[in-house]
């Protein structure tokens, strides 16, 4: 669909992230001053640092992408919540304290502190590049589809346009984000959440979301032809020709029979009010002949039980086949085992010094993410039903639901989620770059270099980062935002958490069964993930059948082989040297 | 630990559920909310309680 950009929404957006981005300098630069300060004490309160890992880990992949799931196929999306929230467990209960106790702050240094091995800090840079990249590219996508309806640009500028912002706020003033900016991007999330669901059970349920016109449910064809023109239902697409809205009710629950709207409903009345009515969803289907491609996008009227109900986006839940099943387990063990083993929350868990203030703060951490995914379920919900819905892109779900209520909604929430991408993809191109530089370069090539030269390095690193996630954030503009991060959970939890856990654990654990382990966990998940069905056909253009691997999420399979290899291999190599000697 | 083993338990018991016996989600005795909602966000309130309890019998040591 074509989108209107607004002066006023273009304004409020502006205004909001040149405020937050310029909060971040002010903050980064006083917080420089006062770098004795903080070292001496480190006393960053618990709860904000609580709200701060909410801001970190909620990236614009949860608001955008679960919102469109549930969107667009029902419950699902809500499943994505469920295992994102279950991996504060694993880190909380099992990861953190044994790591606080190796008294180190990072997850590279963590595992190279028994060992100093150059092998180790090889293998964990290289893992730490794959899922940082596989980590931006939902963040780019997600990028272009909320600049989209925004600014009227196509979703290639938009992805674009946070490139080339983050790669010169990191080349030329570095990243200077902190806990509090963190904080004040978590806090006003969850609020804003917390309002638009206020609004979506305040205007409760509505037959065709009270406007006419989307009645008209009659197939609609968008077609890419081989020149590029676009063209809707045969004719070429403008402002005033163009693909309908979609995401409507078609018949209320009985208890309301004559009326077109339910009127305010309470949380739980809304879901069961739901349940009860008739929803009319959009379903794709895509065709490609000699004139390009076509996608038809045909309504399905479905019960609201139906939805509300796993199966939706899981289609191997509902057909039955092993392989269905198993991508699904797969997925959920890695939503489960990634958050533990994902590099920038785990340095995020000791930036309190004091163990108790930490285990306060995880569980303020808990809190507001648990609270901000029921809120999500409400969001997605209202989509659906909102009449707004872009069918072409289920990652805008969230931003055009805003809109339904009001253009400064919209903005609002649309900068909060841009200032979550911004921050994330500077962290994460940061993170990259030293990854290349300071462990590649230096370490493992053995590269002198004077200072000078290694900024150079670092800034040319996140350079060439910032073009790469470009590239893929077009590139995998099709895929729903929560799909690739659970890709990346995949990625991180194969390579990371067999190598993390063994060597809290396992006294006999040796430094070529971690490096064996990171190694074989990264490349198997990686290969696994090029070589799926899904990847063939999203991102090849082919067929799905032709993809060799039975399923698409790797964790199920190269989770437990991370853990082979490394027990395998330790056991096949001299045990390390006894603790005390290194315990100076 | 142990608490560890409790939230795995819940949460793999429930991702068996779905994997198995789906139909049972279908259930609805909660006012109209089916199990899979409910179920759902026990799971988010299991969690909140445990790290609770986690952090209150850590501090009580």
């Amino acid at each position: 669909m074509l989108h209107d950009s607004s002066a006023l929404a273009v304004a409020i957006f502006a205004g909001f992230v040149a405020a937050v981005l310029g909060l971040s300098f002010w903050l980064g630069r006083k917080k420089q001053s006062a770098a004795a300060y903080y070292a001496a004490h480190g006393e960053v309160h618990w709860f904000v640092n609580g709200i701060a890992f909410a801001g970190d880990y909620l990236s614009a992949a949860s608001f955008l992408g679960i919102c469109g799931m549930i969107a667009f196929s029902g419950y699902d999306g809500f499943l994505y919540s469920i295992g994102f929230l279950a991996g504060w467990i694993v880190a909380l209960f099992v990861i953190a304290e044994p790591i606080k106790a190796l008294g180190r702050f990072t997850f590279a240094d963590a595992l190279d502190a028994k060992f100093n091995s150059r092998g180790i800090k090889m293998a964990v840079a290289i893992s730490t590049l794959v899922v940082s990249v596989f980590y931006l590219i939902p963040q780019m996508v997600g990028a272009g589809s909320l600049i989209t309806p925004l600014l009227g640009l196509p979703h290639a500028a938009g992805v674009m346009l946070v490139g080339v912002a983050v790669t010169l706020i990191v080349v030329t003033a570095g990243m200077v984000s902190t806990t509090w900016v963190q904080f004040i991007k978590g806090s006003l999330l969850v609020l804003f959440c917390g309002v638009l669901t206020a609004l979506i059970l305040d205007r409760g349920l509505e037959v065709n979301a009270g406007r006419p016109g989307l009645e008209e449910l009659t197939p609609q064809v968008r077609t890419v032809r081989t020149d590029g023109r676009v063209l809707v239902d045969g004719k070429p697409q403008t402002r005033d020709h163009d693909l309908r809205a979609v995401g409507t009710i078609a018949r209320l629950p009985d208890r309301f029979a004559g009326k077109t709207s339910t009127g305010p409903l309470r949380p739980l009345e809304y879901l069961a009010a739901l349940e009860d009515s008739t929803i009319i969803t959009w379903s794709a289907k895509r065709h490609v002949d000699d004139q390009g491609t076509h996608v038809t996008y045909s309504p399905v009227e479905r019960k609201g039980a139906d939805l509300l109900k796993p199966g939706g986006y899981f289609k191997g839940l509902t057909s039955g086949t092993l392989a269905g099943r198993l991508d699904f387990a797969s997925l959920m063990l890695a939503l489960f085992c990634g958050t533990a083993s994902l590099p920038h929350i785990l340095i995020r868990y000791y930036t309190v010094k004091d163990a108790a203030a930490a285990r306060k703060s995880t569980v303020v951490g808990i809190a507001a993410i648990g609270i901000f995914y029921v809120l999500t379920l409400y969001l997605g919900l209202g989509a659906m039903t909102s009449g707004a819905l872009d069918p072409t892109d289920t990652n805008m779900a969230a931003p055009l639901l805003a809109k339904s209520f009001s253009t400064t909604l919209f903005a609002v929430i649309s900068a909060i989620a841009f200032t979550t991408v911004l921050g994330t993809v500077s962290g994460l191109i940061m993170a990259g770059s030293g990854a290349v530089a300071h462990d590649l370069v230096e370490n493992v090539c053995g590269v002198r270099m004077t200072d000078h030269e290694k900024v150079r390095c670092g800034k040319l690193a996140a350079v060439g980062l910032g073009i790469v996630a470009m590239a893929l954030g077009i590139l995998f503009k099709n895929f729903n935002v929560s799909f690739l991060v659970g890709w990346a959970f995949n990625i991180a939890a194969s390579a990371n958490l067999p190598a993390l856990v063994m060597l809290l654990f396992w006294p006999r654990t040796t430094k070529q069964g971690i490096i064996a382990a990171v190694t074989v966990g990264m490349a198997a998940s990686l290969g696994w993930i090029l070589l799926s069905a899904d990847t063939f056909e999203k991102v090849y253009g082919l067929a799905r059948e032709a993809a060799p691997m039975p399923f698409s999420q790797p964790g199920l399979v190269t989770i437990p082989l991370g853990f082979l290899v490394l027990i395998v291999v330790s056991l096949l190599t001299p045990p390390p040297a006894a603790r005390s000697e290194n315990a100076g | 630990m142990a608490l560890f083993w409790v939230y795995v338990l819940l949460y793999g018991g429930f991702m068996g559920l779905v994997l198995v016996r789906p139909d049972l989600l279908s259930w609805r005795p909660f006012g109209g909310v089916n199990l899979a909602i409910a179920a759902g966000m026990g799971l988010i309130a299991a969690a909140l309680v445990l790290a609770v309890v986690y952090m209150l019998a850590r501090a009580g040591r």
